[in-house]
């Protein structure tokens, strides 16, 4: 271990994962590098397009501006995690089913993104849905199928909660 | 939002039952993207692999003295340094000139400078090493002793006598230039009774895609073969240029493309940086990957547009437009890019300038330059959002001029609907065109009247809201005119076989490649519906040169269009082939036999016969049951390339509705439409997502995105915080209707859909903006983006 080589300890997507990393590491690239989770995609590594979104003891935060060794002791999410508890199931059909992706690039970011505002309840506004994923971005849809999606599914939601 | 579930078709618009044609059948396979399972370049590793960095020029121009290497190579991981020269002894250089661009030069290009970088960002060494980081780590070590050079960065002086030619071998700077003249210009501009003149500014801008380029190349001297995972657009085209410039047969070379995290035109082109890695791969015998980042991309991604059109139109009181005259001058970079060429979207620009109307006296020239900043070339809707805003532009300046209301004038000039087949002021040929039925169309969907209304009403109060209007024509289905006939080995034609496996469902082989636009869904739907089963049971492979049949790939908006009609014609065929293994099952007569949702039926009645999983089963493992002499051809395989026309025009119609604020200069978008008509639409949603993507893409070159330059060539905000994209707080939401006519040069009359958006929305928001201003006595905004500043200094603020 050299010395700017740290351990850490934390737990990934549910499962306790400790590493050796480098304290230079950025969240995003233990993730993809070091766990092979590459749902968690990067597009500018520097904290602008939000494709990099995972979820940090709950709240999102941008991989790339986040150190693997600020994680130690935290619990953090990703896409793929995210998935296979099928807590984004409903969001992630109105995507496919909507067209609110193209590449798929930004998709994971922009999923992880939405969800918190739903989270929140409620059926935003068209409006306070583009303001909300406003630091996502994406190049293919123009955005507005991704809005779609998001509202229906904040409908449905509020629909089923009723 | 309610989002309703695709409903099957009762009757078929191609004849068939149960057609998924004109279905929004979601994409297969999206799951996999919106779990994050996708497949991208960035995603891949392979044993052994290394990885690339690259030291760049920090200059635009300047001699290389020499370059120190040895403290690099010590560095940790640092697998080898290599440079230009050294590569060179792998790899030829190129030149990016086609012949059918008459007299369009360049210089011989090389992988990594040889002695001369000639913009901010060029490779000049790479530093090969375990990991990406251990290698920018190094790239810091690599001493390079630069002899700064003057460097050319204005185009408008590019070509004066005391500017300094960047490839003295060229003799000048220029790069391709073109003069055309239609009708009588000078005669037309006496008949005008007015004459509007302005000068349009496009800045540079450039792609961003959001999984920036990705390759990995993987020689194996094992088998002397080179297997290249691929980000690009057009995996056959690279397979011919890899082998070509590392001296090997195209069949020892593989090109794979799964998932692509977006192109837009930005890779279809060779990038010296990426054919380094396959020459570093031959040299190490080992995998070697490069994924460019964000800040490299800014300065070796092709940019676009960066254009200067001088302009002017002749009208008459009543309307009618007598003249056009334009004057392009854009500059590209010391290079033009291999294979396609710099010279095209000037090319565009003469060619589609005053398209959709009907006045035929018309001069058009452009000039393209060379200079000492990043390569530009061909990005999504190439020439296209250029001449649409010079046309559109002139348009709205006459009808100002002449006090008439903007669609009026359109009305009287565009081409008839029933006046096709139609010829343009250039000479492009237009098989059937819909601009008034388009216009119709539009006005109903975006309230044209009660929208003035109320304009007009919140003027009064001070609240300034303008509309802009585009009609425009998009190139579509490029036949080799495109490419081809100037030498290029760029397909035109496409390819897809098709195949029934052993329990009765399809794979389909096809040449076109998926970037997310949803090649791969259209490819389905026709497969489905030409061969006749469930969607469900249609795999298609795509994107693996070893795999599919050889094809251009997806660019120009001709995957639906050509590749689609392969698949539409290999269906036909593999069809014809069961049947007749059916026939011979059944003792019955081929004729009278259809597959019908996945099931052998009789083709009057309907009643089931055979199911397909019983043909394949006896086909594959009960041959011997057949009659003597007859064999099963259980893979047919289709190719087409459109003919008839060069290019299958397709024609649409944009509108902005905006509010700007006077006080700060910012411009609010309110609502966006388009309407237009690609032919037979195999899937409307597919289509209308192409429309409002392309559209955004069009409002950030007219409103955000601007590579700025400094005068000694620096790119000054090269990193997404500084270069402004389009996102979602800014953007409208964007209504596309259709008009439908097919083209008779296939059976489907599919037209392409990918840049139509790209191609209206910077004029319509440039028309837009200057509707808005025009009662505040603002001056023309003609210059893009139009950004706040540009704005208040219209209004004469600042």
């Amino acid at each position: 271990m050299s010395d700017t080589a740290y351990n850490v300890a934390l737990t990934v997507n549910g499962e306790a994962v400790s590493e050796t990393v480098e304290a230079r590491m950025t969240l995003a690239d233990f993730l993809r590098d070091t766990l092979g989770l590459t749902g968690t995609h990067l597009g500018c590594e520097h904290g602008v397009c939000g494709t990099c979104t995972v979820r940090l003891d709950g709240v999102i935060v941008r991989g790339c501006l986040t150190l693997a060794v600020q994680c130690n002791g935290k619990r953090v999410e990703t896409i793929e995690g995210a998935s296979d508890s099928n807590e984004l199931a409903d969001l992630q059909e109105a995507f496919r089913v909507r067209n609110a992706l193209q590449c798929g690039f930004c998709t994971p970011g922009m999923l992880l993104a939405a969800q918190e505002l739903l989270l929140r309840g409620g059926v935003p506004s068209r409006e306070e849905i583009r303001v909300h994923l406003s630091g996502n971005y994406c190049r293919c849809t123009g955005y507005h199928a991704i809005v779609d999606a998001v509202e229906a599914t904040a409908q449905a939601r509020a629909g089923s909660a009723r | 939002m309610k989002i309703s579930p695709d409903q099957p078709s009762v009757l078929s618009a191609l004849d068939r039952p149960n057609s998924y044609i004109g279905r929004s059948v979601p994409r297969p396979n999206l799951q996999r993207l919106t779990q994050g399972r996708g497949n991208y370049v960035s995603d891949t590793v392979l044993l052994r692999m290394v990885h690339v960095a690259y030291v760049r020029s920090p200059h635009a121009h300047a001699r290389i003295r020499s370059i120190d290497a040895a403290q690099a190579k010590q560095s940790p991981g640092v697998v080898a340094v290599v440079t230009g020269p050294e590569l060179a002894k792998v790899m030829t250089p190129w030149v990016g000139v086609l012949t059918h661009l008459k007299g369009i030069k360049s210089a011989l290009q090389h992988a990594i400078a040889i002695d001369r970088a000639c913009w901010q960002g060029e490779a000049v060494c790479a530093v090969v090493a375990k990991t990406r980081a251990q290698a920018e780590d190094a790239v810091g070590l690599v001493e390079v002793d630069y002899e700064p050079l003057p460097a050319v960065t204005d185009m408008e002086t590019a070509l004066a006598a005391s500017t300094p030619v960047i490839h003295p071998e060229l003799g000048d700077n220029l790069t391709f230039a073109r003069k055309h003249e239609a009708g009588d210009v000078d005669k037309g501009f006496q008949d005008a009774d007015e004459i509007v003149e302005t000068t349009f500014v496009f800045g540079r801008h450039t792609g961003v895609t959001n999984e920036p380029r990705a390759i990995i190349a993987d020689w194996n001297p094992g088998e002397q073969r080179l297997t290249v995972y691929h980000g690009t657009q057009a995996p056959h085209m690279m397979q011919n240029i890899f082998a070509k410039h590392l001296a090997l047969e195209e069949q020892q070379v593989r090109v794979v493309t799964k998932d692509v995290g977006g192109s837009f035109g930005i890779k279809v082109h060779v990038y010296p940086d990426e054919m380094a890695v396959v020459a570093l791969s031959r040299m190490l015998n080992r995998p070697v990957k490069f994924v460019a980042d964000r800040l490299e991309s800014f300065v070796t991604d092709i940019h676009a547009r960066d254009h200067r059109v001088k302009a002017k139109i002749g009208v008459r009181k009543d309307g009618t437009i007598t003249a056009w005259e334009i004057d392009d001058l854009t500059g590209i970079g010391p290079y033009s890019v291999y294979p396609r060429t710099s010279g095209i979207e000037a090319n565009q620009v003469v060619n589609l300038t005053a398209a959709p109307y009907t006045c035929q006296n018309y001069r058009g020239q452009c000039t393209v330059v060379m200079q000492n900043k990043n390569v530009m070339c061909q990005y999504r809707a190439v020439g296209h959002p250029i001449a649409v805003a010079v046309t559109e532009g002139l348009v709205d300046l006459a009808a100002m001029k002449i006090g008439m209301d903007p669609v009026e004038i359109r009305r009287r000039n565009l081409v008839r609907d029933d006046a096709y087949p139609a010829t343009a002021p250039s000479g492009i040929k237009f098989e059937k065109l819909s601009h008034h039925a388009a216009l119709d169309k539009m006005l109903k969907m975006m309230d044209y009247d009660g929208l003035r209304a109320e304009q007009k009403r919140l003027r009064a109060q001070g609240i300034y809201r303008g509309i802009g209007i585009t009609s425009f024509v998009e190139i579509t289905n490029p036949s080799a005119a495109f490419y081809g006939v100037g030498g290029a080995h760029i397909s035109s034609q496409d390819g897809a076989a098709m195949k029934l496996d052993a329990q009765g469902n399809v794979v389909v082989h096809t040449g076109v490649s998926e970037q997310g636009q949803g090649a791969e869904a259209v490819m389905a739907q026709v497969a489905a519906s030409s061969f006749g089963v469930p969607i469900e049971r249609v795999r298609i492979i795509m994107g693996d040169t070893d795999n599919t049949p050889y094809g251009g790939g997806t660019w120009a908006s001709r995957a639906a269009g050509i590749g689609g009609e392969a698949a539409w014609q290999a269906g036909k065929a593999l069809r014809a082939n069961v049947l007749a293994v059916a026939a011979s099952i059944l003792q019955a007569q081929r004729e009278m036999l259809d597959i019908r949702n996945g099931v052998v039926v009789d083709k009057d009645t309907g009643n089931e016969r055979i199911g397909l999983n019983e043909v394949a089963r006896i086909a594959y493992f009960r041959p011997d049951t057949l009659p003597p002499g007859f064999q099963a051809e259980l893979m047919a395989t289709r190719h087409y390339v459109p003919r008839a026309y060069a290019f299958a025009f397709t024609n649409g119609v944009q509108a902005s509705w905006l509010e700007v604020d006077t006080d700060t200069g910012f411009v609010k978008l309110l609502k966006h439409w388009c309407v237009e008509d690609c032919g037979t639409i195999i899937n409307p949603q597919l289509v209308d997502e192409q429309v409002r993507g392309g559209i955004v893409q069009g409002i950030g070159g007219a409103l955000f995105e601007n590579c700025l330059y400094d005068e000694r060539g620096q790119m000054l905000n090269g990193n997404m915080a500084d270069y402004l994209v389009p996102m979602a707080g800014e953007m409208p939401d964007i209504e596309v209707g259709h008009v439908v006519s097919p083209t008779a040069d296939s059976e489907l009359g599919a037209k392409g859909a990918g840049e139509a958006g790209t191609a209206g929305a910077p004029g319509a928001i440039m028309n837009a903006l200057n509707d808005a201003l025009q009662p505040l006595g603002a001056k023309l905004l003609v210059e893009m983006p139009f950004t706040p500043a540009r704005v208040l200094k219209a209004l004469g603020k600042v």
